[in-house]
């Protein structure tokens, strides 16, 4: 399988199952919209929350989608053939995590912007909300591909898998809600954003190696 | 040296060995801890600000201190496996991750006792507490990957691949939650740096730490013989032990 042809099949299946491709991006619309039903409506106290509550509800959502990431390919044997294919499964791994990033990691990043308006998020920071998650959420991808490619050969891996990658998700979460309070302080927001792109490309460099070496294992047993 | 080593790997040598070490190294994480609890709970002075209440230190450090350790024994126990393809490395892995989260639950706990007389609440979300939070979810992932196979093989090598992860992301992590928020007194005890304690409360301190990794390389070792037996109760040489003919 070469990489073009990988990617060009990824995204296909993607546009055939745009159904189950909406449900994270559905779901964070509705856990965002749950906070203030739960904590009243006051603009001051949402703006306040906006940042931690669009984070954790974009961390929530990106986990939803990976569960599947290579489920379909195990199941039907194409996660053979990519091994097996002359390319190296880390590349492959890291067009395919990228690829979903795409259609399911970018669209929470522009829904961001409207979320930012229903929590009465300031309109001049809201750029420094979307390029935060912007920058962390292909990181949230990679993170949860690791724990997809552990999984995937598990009967009920959708349990497994937010306990495994949560607690590495904390630096993340951390350093992206980071830069929206300080852009809604009007502080300087370049040390987190700095920060989130210096995990990205630890991400990006590192977390193909775990993936395939996850992904191996899984095939084996 | 290779020799020894590859005889270091063979599961029937080494379970002796284990056998033979284990209670010595318990008995002297007994005494040294008997040790240590005195110097610290008698000898050492109370503090000027804390009074008495400080002596928690001498179980909340050393606890601190294993957590991370085993952790980054068992992230080397993993690569070990994964690299030379040893099983015994992988029940090492095994077997210290379970000790390795009572340390964190017992830093946890005891760092929230310390928290209710000096903050006055149980818990606050201060750096290192934090950490050490992430730290025993980490381990908990760990457990449950590994047990989550039913091939030991496969949990062993997912979850070794699952430790690596976590000790390049434990530092990370560490300096993130640091960055993000600070209580905790400075550190009181960091190797190389003058200590600004007084010698007769961290020496209790260090006796303490000494006793705490005794005691985890006693019951490391014992856990490992229950694993060896386990992982090769079809061998042969288990079933002469167990007295089958």
């Amino acid at each position: 399988m070469n990489s073009a042809a990988l990617v060009r099949r990824d995204l296909r299946l993607a546009y055939r199952r745009r159904g189950e491709l909406a449900t994270p991006v559905v779901f964070f619309i509705i856990v965002t919209a749950l906070f203030p039903l739960a904590l009243g409506s006051e603009p001051q106290l949402l703006r306040r929350l906006a940042p931690g509550v669009i984070w954790v509800a974009a961390l929530l959502a990106s986990l939803i989608g990976q569960d599947s990431l290579f489920k379909n390919d195990y199941e039907d044997g194409s996660l053979e053939q990519m091994l097996l294919s002359p390319a190296a499964l880390e590349w492959l791994t890291l067009l395919r995590v990228l690829t979903h990033w795409l259609v399911t990691g970018l669209p929470l990043v522009i829904l961001s912007l409207l979320m930012g308006l229903l929590l009465n998020y300031p309109l001049d920071s809201l750029d420094v909300l979307a390029g935060s998650l912007l920058l962390g959420t292909p990181v949230l991808s990679f993170l949860g591909a690791v724990g997809a490619a552990l999984t995937v050969s598990l009967r009920r891996s959708g349990m497994l898998l937010p306990i495994l990658v949560l607690p590495l998700t904390v630096p993340v979460l951390i350093f992206g809600a980071a830069a929206a309070e300080r852009a809604m302080q009007g502080e300087p927001v370049a040390a987190p954003l700095y920060f989130l792109a210096a995990m990205l490309v630890l991400a990006v460099t590192l977390a193909p190696f775990a993936i395939a070496g996850g992904l191996r294992v899984s095939l084996e047993s | 040296m290779f020799v020894w080593f590859h005889k270091l790997a063979s599961p029937p040598y080494f379970y002796r060995l284990a056998g033979r070490l284990a209670p010595w190294l318990a008995w002297a994480s007994l005494i040294v801890i008997l040790a240590g609890l005195y110097g610290g709970l008698w000898l050492a002075p109370p503090d000027y600000q804390q009074g008495d209440g400080f002596r928690i230190i001498y179980v909340h450090v050393p606890s601190a201190w294993m957590s991370l350790f085993i952790y980054v024994v068992m992230a080397l126990a993993a690569a070990i496996g994964l690299i030379w393809r040893m099983k015994l490395a992988h029940a090492v892995s095994a077997a210290a991750a379970p000790l390795g989260a009572a340390f964190t639950f017992l830093a946890l706990v005891t760092g929230s006792l310390w928290g209710k007389p000096m903050w006055g609440t149980y818990w606050v979300w201060d750096a290192r507490l934090t950490s050490e939070l992430v730290l025993l979810f980490l381990y908990f992932g760990y457990l449950a990957l590994h047990r989550a196979f039913e091939d030991q093989r496969s949990g062993d090598r997912a979850g070794a691949i699952l430790a690596l992860v976590g000790i390049v992301n434990v530092p990370i992590i560490h300096y993130s939650v640091k960055w993000w928020n600070t209580l905790h007194q400075g550190p009181t005890v960091f190797f190389g740096a003058r200590a600004d304690i007084a010698p007769s409360m961290y020496i209790p301190l260090f006796i303490m730490i000494i006793g705490f990794m005794l005691y985890f390389a006693a019951f490391v070792l014992k856990r490992l013989q229950v694993e060896i037996l386990s992982r090769e109760r079809h061998t042969a040489w288990v079933q002469e032990l167990a007295g089958k003919p």
